[in-house]
């Protein structure tokens, strides 16, 4: 077991790399293969009308006139120890992990980062617990009466889940909610603060995240759900006489929902990493509308950040994801 | 088993509910439906038998005969879960004078498990690969008696060094995939006698097993049957099997009773032109024959459209042999051919002792 | 003992200038294992361990053992589905043993496979005609009178109506859809059709039909077949010859006859015992069954010596220690041990029991026991044996 959880930290650590390496070649390579030249690419990481000293130390602080794999290794230094940034008049130092410097914004993205983490974790985690609660028992109930009228009607509703847009249900949600009947406020205090307030703005978001999600669960439990209960142990379970909310909780929820467990790590992971249109609908200021402001203005560091930490996440989640399903079903420790 | 003839004489006729059953195990003109968008299918079409404790009926039939559907109405497990609404059941399952088929869901689980126990075809399948075998045993246990899990861990051991399984108190906390198949097959059986049951139903128990482990397993059950004395259901494909085991054999058509009877008297006398198939088309492992198989035309019928009359016409060689053809307009009774020994077949008496005498036994 | 010494020493009974169509020697096929934190190779499952074996023209050879002795392996490395690890096999005095897909191609014609699972092997997308018309257009063959045509005479052939062409694999049973499976295989006239399972998914009285399929197209088209099955029963009915397998190795290989009326391996003896006789009066006799002690070891890390001295009765000290080889002690009698069964010790000198071997004793019946060599009375005496032995 524990050879395992190694091998699949040094995995996860190595699929960063890669996933880092990637990213930056994006960003770094692809102009340069376009024709860009050093200047047209330091030029983009400036406001409008850069003066020409301007565009040189860009230039200078990114090396863009250096190979790449030196600009690479400049980058992961700045991660592991930190980097100065040398603006002509003053200098800027930037602590590790140092993941860039918006010269748009003249602000270091690390802070950024961090400043706006609380805000998506909260919105995660919060719209994670209702749409597990409500995605679950929609589908264990549709399973167990397939063909049903709570079947039917859940099922309906997930669809519209779906296929609704998040501008439109969560625009809506807040036109009615807090706009007319001022039941929920608009904005965001951290948890430490006042945490009945910090519900009360996110319970509109979390809702609006869990509306989507919870569709989808509700369908993945119900299809999970009806293969398990026709599988032989549910038969035995039933043979020894057990009652049927025992066998359905104990030998069929557990089997059911571990193909879930890796949907719901992934979408955790990938929400962390910024839910871009819900942080924009309910003007939270989170990674991902720091995502959409940095890509609105073309500013390169904050969005190579937002990418990396995003990443981090995804990758983070799986390897977790991974660890739990070694814990849930013993057959996965042998391999 | 001689209370058996005095019943005998009421298969296949109407049965009133309230007579009182005398054996141990009684079915009655049981009849297992499933309405499907194609039709209704009918995998249980009047069935009767009866069993006795300390004995073993085999019950042999092809896919889609209806022999594994009438174990699971006998244990109640058709009604359960999602599917559990669409099935028509009706008839009688009498067990130890309970009737099962009218009794009280709730009732019927409590005897589920405790009073009648399941041993099923692939043990990889019938065991939930997340919980340790010993668990599970725990469990069927603790349904039916309120122990401690330290007590039903005790017992579970020991029913697991019963059937043989080496190093009880180590193997009781391994999981299933952990297990060879003939050792799972082994802990199923412990997990279903764990509660003593007085009535143990094994559908095809050995036919996910090698042959070596076969021999083992069908020798296990026969022992813990002397020793518990429980009456025994055994389904299976294989004749060699209820050769091996059986009292009493039925054999099983298109969700009907074909022939039953004693063990010798299939083997040696059958009656009904299906098991005269069954035998002929049996690879022997005990005769130096090297004669072409005798097998028996056609396909297996459709359970939504069983042909009318027997069952059995479409396939049967000798379906013209009686007259006016009534082999596919009448459905045939089963009737007692000699002591205990059934069959539903319109041929004369006469003509099945000649066909089997002249035809069939000498190129078996 | 190799292949030629045998032949010198006794002809087949037939075919005595032919050479064999297929002939095998010192088959290996490992799968490795890989563990920790760099997925080394920390040992292999040795699935086929050095077999020798020949198939004969027209010949079918029955090969038989219980789950995980490799037979199903055998089965693809002779079809070279799989690679070999080791080895040697000849296809009508061809060496195929590492030729390349596209090197086997042209010999795809000439060996075909029949699978187990009917329902498995045939793509339900497809219908009838497009499965068994496959292997020409794989091919490039154009049949006479056209592919259609010869499709259609193939399904008749296999007892199916022509008019199935059009129709989708599950329209039809069990039995119908290995039907399809063998007019596949039977596409392109194989001379040599290695069968794995082919009747054991099938219902009885379905079985005896696909039986006497195969038996009439062995007949007519001059066939050779290769039947894996765990099925004694239908293994003797259909093979001539019959080769048993254990962890591995073929313990023995004999004429049909001779393998049924006379095992000469102990783990045949034990396997022939286990079948449950469809014959109720033959039950008194169980007293003639041998429960072989435990399971299966491992194929990752088989006993040394002879495999099977960990679960035999007649196991010895030489046992544990020399592989005996698969040597023809008989006419159409090949057998790997030291203490054969229905023949002379092939180790006489070596009587002491392992005390294994006197644990699986105890579930081996009275006159089985007695009937094999060193009995109870002899292994009390054993140093006045052993003595003898020296003296001789």
């Amino acid at each position: 077991m524990i050879s395992y959880i190694i091998r699949r930290t040094i995995a996860a650590v190595i699929l960063l790399l890669v996933v880092t390496a990637v990213t930056f070649g994006i960003f770094f390579i692809l102009p340069k293969l376009a024709g860009q030249t050093a200047d047209q690419l330091a030029q983009q990481y400036i406001g409008k009308n850069p003066s020409p000293e301007d565009i040189a130390a860009v230039k200078r602080n990114l090396g863009l006139d250096q190979p790449v794999y030196e600009q690479y290794w400049n980058f992961i230094k700045g991660i592991v120890s930190g980097a100065t940034y040398d603006l002509g008049p003053t200098t800027v130092r930037c602590d590790a992990p140092c993941f860039g410097y918006s010269f748009k914004d003249h602000l270091e993205v690390w802070p950024q980062l961090t400043s706006r983490l609380p805000v998506t974790i909260s919105l995660a985690s919060g719209a994670a617990v209702l749409w597990l609660l409500g995605g679950i028992t929609a589908g264990v109930i549709s399973a167990l009466k397939p063909g049903s009228f709570f079947d039917r009607a859940a099922m309906g509703v997930a669809l519209a889940g779906v296929s609704l847009p998040m501008f439109f249900t969560g625009q809506l949600a807040l036109l009615l909610f807090s706009y007319q009947l001022e039941i929920f406020g608009r904005t965001y205090v951290p948890f430490t603060e006042n945490p009945s307030q910090w519900a009360n703005t996110l319970f509109l978001p979390w809702c609006s995240l869990a509306l989507l999600y919870s569709a989808i669960y509700a369908r993945l439990t119900r299809s999970g759900m009806l293969e398990t209960m026709n599988e032989d142990y549910i038969r035995t379970a039933r043979a020894k006489g057990l009652r049927e909310r025992n066998v359905v909780v104990k030998h069929g929820l557990r089997a059911a929902l571990t193909p879930l467990v890796t949907v719901f790590g992934m979408d955790v992971g990938l929400l962390l990493g910024g839910a871009l249109i819900t942080e924009t609908v309910f003007s939270l200021h989170g990674i991902g509308e720091y995502a959409v402001q940095s890509i609105s203005a073309n500013d390169l560091p904050p969005i190579l950040g937002v990418t990396l930490l995003a990443a981090f996440f995804v990758v983070f989640m799986n390897l977790v994801v991974d660890l739990l399903y070694a814990t849930i079903d013993p057959r996965v420790r042998l391999s | 088993m001689t209370e058996l003839s005095k019943t005998g004489a009421a298969v296949g006729e109407p049965v009133r509910a309230q007579d009182a059953p005398t054996a141990f195990l009684e079915v009655r003109d049981l009849k297992v439906h499933f309405p499907t968008d194609d039709g209704l299918v009918k995998s249980v079409d009047g069935l009767s038998f009866q069993l006795e404790k300390g004995k073993t009926l085999g019950i042999v039939g092809e896919s889609g005969s209806g022999k594994s559907v009438t174990s699971l109405a006998i244990m109640g497990l058709h009604r359960l879960g999602a599917r559990g609404k669409n099935v028509r059941m009706s008839g009688e399952i009498w067990l130890d004078g309970k009737e099962l088929v009218g009794a009280d869901p709730d009732e019927v689980r409590r005897l589920r498990g405790r009073d009648m126990a399941m041993i099923f075809q692939d043990p990889l399948s019938a065991m939930h690969p997340y919980y340790k075998v010993g668990s599970q045993i725990v469990e069927a246990y603790r349904v039916h008696h309120d122990v401690s899990k330290k007590v039903a861990r005790k017992r579970a051991i020991e029913l697991l060094d019963r059937v043989g399984i080496p190093e009880p108190d180590k193997r009781v906390d391994g999981y299933p995939h952990e297990f060879s198949g003939g050792m799972r097959q082994r802990a199923m059986i412990a997990m279903a006698l764990v509660n003593n049951p007085e009535l143990l139903i094994a559908d095809e128990p050995t036919t996910a097993l090698d042959v070596t482990v076969q021999a083992q397993i069908l020798d296990l059950i026969r022992d813990l049957q002397k020793e518990f004395g429980s009456a025994v259901v055994i389904i299976t494909h294989d004749l060699g099997v209820v050769a091996e085991i059986a009292d009493d054999i039925l054999v099983m058509y298109g969700g009907r009773c074909v022939e039953r009877g004693p063990v010798d008297d299939i083997f040696y006398e059958p009656q009904h032109p299906y098991t005269w198939g069954l035998l002929g088309s049996m690879p022997r492992i005990d005769r130096a024959q090297t004669d072409r198989l005798i097998p028996v035309k056609g396909q297996p019928p459709s359970l939504i459209n069983v042909p009318s009359g027997c069952a059995f016409n479409p396939r049967c060689p000798y379906a013209d042999v009686p007259k006016d053809n009534i082999t596919r307009t009448e459905r045939p009774e089963l009737r007692e051919v000699g002591g205990r020994h059934f069959t539903a077949c319109h041929l004369s008496q006469e003509d099945r002792t000649r066909i089997w005498t002249e035809e069939i036994a000498p190129k078996l | 003992m190799s292949e030629t010494d045998t032949r010198a020493a006794v002809p087949a009974p037939r075919d005595d200038d032919e050479k064999p169509l297929l002939k095998v020697e010192g088959l290996v096929k490992q799968f490795p294992i890989k563990k920790g934190l760099l997925q080394r190779q920390v040992g292999a499952v040795k699935a086929v361990d050095g077999i020798d074996f020949e198939v004969r023209r027209g010949e079918t050879l029955g090969v038989v053992g219980e789950s995980g002795c490799g037979k199903s392996t055998m089965g693809r490395l002779i079809t070279r589905l799989l690679e070999p690890s080791g080895g040697k096999i000849e296809f009508d005095g061809k060496d195929i043993t590492h030729l390349s897909t596209g090197g086997m191609r042209p010999l795809r014609r000439d060996i075909q496979m029949i699978f187990q699972d009917p329902y498995g092997s045939l793509n339900p997308r497809h219908t009838i005609g497009t499965i068994v018309s496959a292997p020409f257009k794989l091919q490039g063959v154009e049949p006479e009178g056209g592919v259609k045509k010869e499709v259609q005479r193939l399904l008749e052939l296999v007892g199916l109506s022509p008019e199935h062409y059009n129709r989708y694999p599950h329209e039809f049973s069990g039995g119908q859809r290995q039907r399809i499976g063998i007019a596949r295989a039977l596409a392109l006239k194989p001379r040599m059709v290695v069968a794995d399972e082919p009747v054991s998914a099938l219902d009885v009285s379905i079985q005896a039909q696909v039986v006497n399929l195969m038996d009439d197209l062995q007949d007519e088209l001059g066939l050779t077949y290769v039947i894996i099955a765990h099925d004694l029963s239908v293994v003797r009915h259909v093979s001539d010859r019959i080769a048993v397998m254990y962890l591995g190795k073929i313990v023995e290989l004999a004429d049909r006859d001779s393998l049924y009326a006379a095992p000469m391996h102990p783990y045949t003896k034990a396997l022939l015992s286990a079948v449950p006789v469809p014959d109720p009066r033959r039950r008194g006799a169980k007293s003639e069954r041998i429960l072989l002690k435990g399971d299966v070891p491992s194929p990752i890390a088989p006993p040394s010596g002879c495999r099977f001295h960990t679960r035999c009765w007649k196991a010895t000290q030489v046992c544990t220690t020399v592989e005996p080889p698969l040597a023809e002690l008989k006419p159409g009698g090949r057998v790997a041990c030291h203490h054969p069964e229905n023949f002379e010790d092939q180790q006489p000198q070596d009587v002491v029991l392992l005390t294994a071997a006197k644990e699986a004793g105890e579930l081996v019946p009275e006159s089985v026991r007695k009937a094999g060599t060193p009995t109870e009375t002899e292994v009390s005496v054993e140093a006045e044996v052993a003595d003898e032995a020296d003296d001789n």
